[in-house]
């Protein structure tokens, strides 16, 4: 096994684990800024995967489209009113070509409804590519392959 | 209840329902017997999903696990996935390919062929002539419990009911016009997505014939200000009324459809302007002018074209209060990569998270949740009359094919409700 470079670990772990804090505060508005324009977002069950299917809960392949999923969560949708809590393990860095690394993480995403109970919402794997500039990574795609296939309810916060 | 009024409850229309038939548990458990077990057609799955000897799928009857298996001769089985020894779950996967077509329950390993008929016994004699079952032993009287099962382009319906009219008769003549639209040429299945409800499948069914509350609970049209009030609906009802399907299409002589995204934007008038339009466009493929058909087919199955995408949504009961979605996405076999794309890109629109339809599963929830302890209390459903009609068009503010649901629905539990279960007009 070789060790990833540190500064790039410490750069997709940094980003991680911002992005989870995101998305759980409820700042739903700087959720897209950790994406790059041209990007791809998808939320898919796990047995799809292994089947080789593509359909995803939620696919998003450009950045103004996860502008439009946050606009419709905040305005549209209704679902029922939750925290969301993600615990996201460090990183495995599995790849880099010049400003490209891919990596993947594990997470788990608590859900806490207004009955009090946290609950096992959805857990799963991070499949990244990121690009880095100036010192800091952003998404080019992420691919989050969930083991929960029984999605409770409904599925309207981004993973 | 004496057999006049049942009489009487087979004959007029339903307007209120006990809440209770949300909770209680022998209603349920009588649904099992004469709704998913009684005579009808149960959706199990679709043949593009085993198009090869051997492939199978498990599925479910109402609460009861079945397996859905194409044989050697290219022809389907089903049957209850529970071993005839002690009761086990025969097949463990959720979908495979059994090669040999031979399907062995791991507890003592009785073997199964792909009809359900018992084929082997392990020591069915005993070992060194001690033990084994007696020379009476017949292994034909030691099958699965097996279904019956017809298929109609393509989608494949299992029956517990031995004098079940034809699928095609169950279907008739309406429903199956409208399945014909969406199966006009090969499809290819794009995967699944489950969604697990806390609520009685019959909030669901009534949600999916509800026509009356799209414009009202789904509000991404609107808040992104494209007005869908310009486009002609219109549903239908089967003969016994718990079957329908409800179509939006353009209206004659309006822009093209292929601009509805552009449309869209320039109607909006406030500050919410959707950023990427891909996400609504629609590619008519289909000779007509329909973008959103939502088919429900009692009891367990919605069959849907919303824009491009095209899904069946497999009802499983689990209990009272919890029901399981089963989304089954497909294309057509001769998609290309990028119609795939576009499709998967539409899909956001449908499913658990469907920007357009996710309400559905929190519509449910807060039923089941509201109506606790409701028992002998009623809802209302006379939105557009008190009567079942076989056609209803307006704009769908109309609650007939809610009604319809439960006209046929009524018939087929007979005696299993109190005469008190139901209001009707007087
Ligand atoms: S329970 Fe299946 S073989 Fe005994
Ligand atoms: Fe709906």
């Amino acid at each position: 096994m070789t060790i990833a470079d540190p500064v790039l670990q410490g750069l997709v772990d940094s980003l991680n684990a911002a992005y989870g804090l995101c998305l759980d505060d409820g700042r739903l508005e700087e959720w897209p800024e950790f994406f790059v324009e041209d990007c791809l977002y998808q939320v898919i069950a796990r047995e799809n995967v292994d089947n080789g299917l593509p359909a995803a809960v939620m696919y998003c392949d450009s950045k103004g489209m996860l502008v439009d999923r946050v606009v419709a969560l905040r305005h549209a949708n209704v679902f029922p009113e939750h925290f969301s809590r993600h615990l996201i393990s460090r990183a495995v860095v599995t790849g880099s070509d010049g400003n490209t690394v891919t990596a993947e993480a594990s997470y788990a995403v608590l859900q806490t409804r207004n009955d009090g109970e946290t609950r096992i919402y959805n857990a799963g794997k991070y499949v990244d590519r990121f690009l880095i500039t100036d010192g800091t990574a952003k998404l080019v795609s992420r691919t989050c392959v969930y083991d929960t296939h029984r999605i409770a309810t409904l599925l309207a916060t981004p993973i | 209840m004496n057999s006049h009024v049942r009489v009487e409850a087979q004959r007029s229309i339903p307007t209120a329902i006990d809440y209770k038939v949300y909770h209680d548990p022998e209603i349920f458990a009588a649904e099992q017997s004469n709704v998913f077990k009684g005579r009808t057609w149960c959706y199990l799955g679709l043949e593009a999903e085993i198009p090869n000897a051997g492939d199978f799928r498990t599925s479910h009857v109402g609460e009861t696990p079945v397996v859905l298996v194409r044989g050697q001769e290219d022809k389907v089985f089903a049957w209850v996935n529970r071993c005839a020894h002690k009761g086990a779950t025969v097949c463990r996967s959720l979908r495979g390919n059994q090669a040999d077509g031979a399907f062995v329950c791991v507890y003592h390993q009785w073997a199964y062929d792909s009809e359900g008929t018992l084929v082997g016994v392990p020591f069915r004699r005993g070992m060194k002539g001690v033990g084994g079952y007696d020379k009476d032993f017949n292994p034909a009287n030691h099958s699965l419990e097996k279904l019956r099962v017809e298929s109609y382009k393509g989608m494949i319906f299992g029956t517990f009911s031995s004098e079940m009219e034809a699928l095609e008769d169950f279907l008739g003549p309406v429903m199956r016009k409208y399945i014909d639209r969406v199966f006009h040429r090969p499809i290819k299945v794009l995967g699944y997505a489950r969604q697990y409800m806390s609520g009685n499948w019959k909030l669901y069914s009534e949600n999916s014939r509800d026509s009356y509350h799209g414009a009202l609970l789904h509000l991404f049209y609107p808040t992104f200000g494209i007005y869908r009030q310009s486009q002609d609906s219109s549903g239908e009802l089967a003969e016994q009324g718990f079957h329908n399907v409800f179509t939006v299409s353009k209206p004659k002589g309006d822009i093209d459809y292929t601009s509805f995204g552009d449309e869209a934007n320039r109607e909006m008038q406030g500050a919410t302007k959707l950023q990427d339009e891909r996400l609504l466009q629609f590619r008519p493929e289909i000779d007509d002018d329909v973008g959103l058909h939502i088919q429900s087919l009692f009891p367990n199955v919605v069959l849907q074209q919303i824009q491009n995408t095209l899904a069946t949504r497999q009802i499983v009961t689990h209990g009272p209060d919890k029901t399981e979605l089963v989304w089954t996405y497909f294309g057509y076999a001769d998609d290309n990569e990028e119609t795939t794309r576009h499709r998967l890109r539409n899909l956001n629109l449908v499913g658990p998270s469907g920007l357009i339809s996710m309400e559905d599963g929190e519509a449910v929830e807060l039923c089941q949740q509201g109506t606790i302890g409701a028992e002998g209390k009623y809802n209302f459903i006379e939105m557009g009359g008190d009567d079942v009609r076989e056609y209803y068009a307006p704009m769908g503010m109309d609650e007939n094919a809610v009604r319809g649901f439960w006209k046929g629905y009524l018939e087929l539990m007979g005696d299993a409700l109190s005469s008190s279960t139901v209001e009707r007009p007087a």
